[in-house]
């Protein structure tokens, strides 16, 4: 059981990094709107992407 | 009032009907669609033609009709843009950064997801555009640019082809002051979120210790990683509870905050004492976790406060960005808050006032309806004073400017409301009284208990004194009533009324008075055609035609009143008599439409007799004969009615309380049943009276929409905005209206009286909860593990008790629905 000894510490230096990480993403504006990163991936932006064999019919429309 | 029976096909870009024989037809999705204008043609043309088309797929709501109407944008709108090319005037909103240039931008017309979409995409399109975020919420982009290779007003312009408008984004220290706040709240609920859950796992392993046995030396290592981790999540994460209630003791009150943070840091504090000494039980799970839910709570409330518009992008709305000025009798176009006093501004018709002043030449009407709530125009005339915000409705003036900045009565009314505010009635909180008994009970027992022991056993004194203070900690209490209030201000927004202060479901269940504003309010706010009555030959619809076609181009309020009619024949040769009315050339005949003496001077027959006093009468007129009356009158919201009988029907004294002075002040407050009515007073007087009823006693609710509301908006116990107010008025009320359907406030009265009984109700649970377990701790009788359980027991029945709220109301919401609504 002695692993913990290793183990916890690298628990406790990876959960730091983690709060690094979440505070830089607070400061550089990503928490600031939290409404439309919700609807932008409905968008079908991107139809240059899609090899146009796999495309669906778009007559239906 | 005329409707076409025809089936008018809407635009397809703004909603509006198409005009018919119009043919502004673009192809989107490969299908031809009909637009109303030119200008929804051009901004449509803009977006297929880059590619953006997936817009009209995916958006929610209608855009909106642009302001111009051809492909270029219109001369001085270009002139005006091309000011914030300037260095002095971008020096106040664009900053340098590593990519360039960067600015912040008010984004007028956004209304839904899609539009964000599509501003970001058409803008990282262009050249030049590094990069191009839109935030949803508060309707602000932030751009980066190159200046080399892109100008800040062909951006703007950009805006604009897309059917937008900017404005450059000062904030204000208020502004950067909340927006500090959010984020620090974020980062809080951020550490208290991956410490709890860290602590937990640590606590999992101890528990399982417990239970199988675990060596001490694991025990004791596992108990200094879980102290090093609750650590930030106290110090940092649970920092405003512990300010507050330092706050709160200095000002000798006892508020919520005080037990709170006596269990975070008496918890906190016996958890280090048995981790250094090894002895004893630790609670950092609990520690982080109570902050966490705590945390959660006040981060939700707070998000609610900032949602509704800001303070920062309504005044900026309200002066416009540039002005003319006059200078050696050289025009040039300066940015407005570079005039000084003494400078003289032309103004044209249609532009908005930059500046207080007074008129040094010419003549013409002003609409103060922003100020006001007046919609009918001002006579102003030479050595009259005008004020910034208001607008010029007929002809161009010449203005000497007396007051820029803060000594402008703009400024003054935002005062005012900032006076308003500071002798706002508090409303004493229910749980924050209870909360104060509690403390005080709790810190005397835990006293007597500790000096007991000590003086029967004193190596259990601590422990158990200590075991008072956890086994109290006021959880439930705490909980009580914020999910109550969650509960019913979640079901009340999706109903269209949105809570954005912590008070207002209490204040709603005390009101005894309720406060309406007229125009805006309790009507429509804009000028209808109610009736016509034909006097001669011609029959309705064509003496409606003539009417139309006379006032097709004024933009004077009254006009406007005619503007959803389609004339069949233009009009030609118009001339406006200001304050009078309008005469113009129809196939040959001359009318005149306006008030009745000046139209009927037109004809050689004498001015038929008005038939009713009640409304305003526009007479038209050819040159044989007096036509036909027209009565518009400012249209009362369908709904009023309604809600004021049901108003009065759960004991609520209604009052209407308007700038108005007019008689259709008496006659709307007749078809209302209101027989309070206080009519024609200005904003102060208006506080004035509503502090007089709250100094009576009196409970109040104010419900407004116009600028001049927002002094007695502030300084009502509960003041609500409706959903078409300006944003200033909006950010300074309690509560808003978002869907402008007055019934909706019978839903959030009765809403607020059952979940005020709710929060007695758990109230008196987690007391009772409370006043058991102290006297079994006190006595030794609880271990800790029993004391977690019986926590987190009384806290959910507290959390169901809650959500109960919002299953009540949802069937009560549909049985009013239908009793509201029978057709």
């Amino acid at each position: 059981m002695d692993i913990i000894y290793l183990l916890i510490p690298i628990a406790i230096i990876l959960v730091s990094c983690a709060t690094w990480a979440f505070f830089w993403s607070v400061n550089s504006g990503q928490f600031d709107d939290l409404e439309s990163p919700a609807h932008s991936i409905l968008y079908e932006d991107d139809d240059k992407l899609i090899p146009d064999d796999a495309k669906p019919q778009r007559d239906d429309r | 009032m005329a409707v076409t029976d025809r089936v008018a096909e809407p635009c397809y870009h703004c909603g509006l009907q198409v005009p018919e024989s119009t043919d502004f037809i673009t192809l989107i999705d490969g299908q031809p669609r009909r637009m109303c204008c030119p200008g929804c043609l051009a901004v449509a043309e803009t977006i297929v033609g880059s590619g953006l088309d997936t817009y009209y797929r995916h958006r929610t709501q209608p855009g909106n009709s642009p302001e111009f109407s051809s492909r270029q944008l219109p001369e001085p709108l270009q002139q005006e843009l091309a000011l914030y090319n300037q260095p002095e005037v971008q020096r106040s909103f664009v900053n340098q950064c590593d990519a360039g240039l960067e600015a912040i931008l008010v984004i007028d017309g956004i209304t839904c997801a899609a539009c964000v979409w599509l501003l970001e995409h058409h803008l990282q399109g262009l050249d030049g555009v590094n990069k191009a975020s839109v935030n949803l919420t508060n309707h602000r982009a932030r751009i980066q640019w190159s200046p080399e290779q892109i100008e800040l007003s062909t951006l703007l312009g950009e805006i604009y082809r897309i059917g937008y408008q900017a404005h450059p984004f000062h904030p204000d220290k208020e502004e950067q002051l909340l927006a500090q706040e959010q984020k620090r709240a974020i980062r809080r609920l951020g550490i208290a979120g991956l410490g709890m859950m860290q602590v937990m796992m640590m606590a999992i392993a101890l528990y399982a210790g417990t239970l199988q046995g675990i060596e001490q030396q694991y025990q004791a290592f596992i108990r200094w990683t879980s102290l090093i981790i609750a650590t930030p999540v106290v110090l940092y994460a649970a920092r405003p509870f512990f300010t507050a209630a330092l706050r709160d003791l200095r000002t000798r009150q006892l508020s919520m905050d005080v037990p709170v943070s006596l269990a975070i840091g008496g918890a906190y504090l016996a958890s280090i004492w048995a981790t250094v000494t090894n002895s004893g039980e630790i609670y950092f799970d609990s520690v982080t976790m109570f902050t966490f839910f705590l945390l959660i709570g006040r981060f939700l409330e707070m998000k609610a406060r900032h949602r509704t518009g800001r303070a920062g992008n309504a005044l900026l709305n309200l002066l416009p960005t540039s002005a003319l000025r006059l200078r050696d009798g050289e025009e040039e176009l300066v940015s407005a808050d570079q005039l000084q006093s003494g400078d003289l501004v032309r103004v044209r018709p249609g532009q908005t006032l930059p500046a207080d002043g007074i008129i040094e030449q010419g003549h013409s009407s002003v609409d103060e309806s922003a100020l006001t709530g007046e919609y009918l125009p001002i006579h102003k005339q030479c050595g009259d004073n005008v004020v910034g915000g208001t607008i010029n409705v007929e002809n161009p003036l010449l203005i000497r400017v007396a007051e820029v900045g803060a000594e402008s009565k703009l400024s003054a009314i935002v005062r005012l409301l900032e006076r308003a505010h500071e002798e706002k009635p508090q409303v004493a909180r229910l749980a924050d009284r209870v909360a104060s008994y509690f403390v005080a009970a709790v810190l005397i027992t835990a006293l007597v208990v500790g000096v007991s022991w000590w003086l029967i056993t004193p190596e259990h004194a601590f422990w158990i004194t200590l075991s008072v203070l956890v086994v109290t900690c006021p959880c439930a209490l705490s909980l009580a009533t914020p999910t109550a209030l969650t509960a019913a201000t979640g079901t009340l927004r999706q109903h269209g009324f949105l809570i954005t202060r912590g008070h207002v479901l209490e204040s709603l269940s005390k009101a005894t008075h309720i406060v309406f504003d007229k125009t805006g309010t309790l009507t429509e706010g804009n000028l209808r055609l109610q009736s016509t009555q034909p006097l001669a030959a011609l029959d309705r619809q064509q003496c409606e035609q003539l009417a139309a076609a006379l006032e097709q181009h004024s933009e004077h309020p009254i006009a406007r009143a005619f503007h959803h009619l389609q004339p069949q024949q233009p009009a030609s040769e118009i001339s406006a008599t200001l304050g009078k009315g309008l005469e113009g050339q129809i196939d040959g005949i001359r009318y005149r439409i306006g008030q009745a003496d000046y139209a009927s001077a037109l004809c050689p027959a004498d001015c038929p007799a008005q038939p009713s006093e009640a409304g305003q009468w526009l007479l038209l007129c050819s040159e044989q004969a007096p036509l036909a009356w027209f009565r518009i009158d400012d249209q009362l919201r369908r709904e009023a009615r309604e809600a004021l009988d049901q108003l009065r029907a759960l004991g609520l004294q209604c009052e209407m309380l308007t700038g108005d002075s007019s008689a259709a002040v008496q006659e709307i407050a007749a078809q209302l049943g209101i027989d309070r009515v206080t009519s024609g007073v200005t904003p102060e007087q208006k506080l004035q009276h509503v502090a007089a009823l709250q100094a009576e006693g009196a409970q109040l609710i104010m419900v407004g929409d116009g600028i001049n509301d927002i002094p007695v908006l502030a300084g009502a116990q509960t003041s609500i905005a409706m959903g078409s107010a300006s944003d200033l008025a909006k950010t300074n009320a309690d509560a808003v209206l978002i869907s402008g359907d007055l019934r909706r406030l019978v839903d959030a009265v009765q809403l607020s009286r059952r979940s005020r009984r709710i929060i007695s109700q758990n109230l008196i649970w987690s007391l009772s909860y409370n006043l058991l377990a102290l006297p079994l701790a006190a006595l030794g009788f609880i271990a800790p593990y029993m004391a977690a359980i019986g926590m987190s027991a009384s806290s959910l029945v507290v959390v169901g008790n809650a959500l109960r709220l919002s299953k009540l109301k949802r069937r009560n919401a549909v049985n009013s629905q239908r009793s509201l609504n029978p057709r």
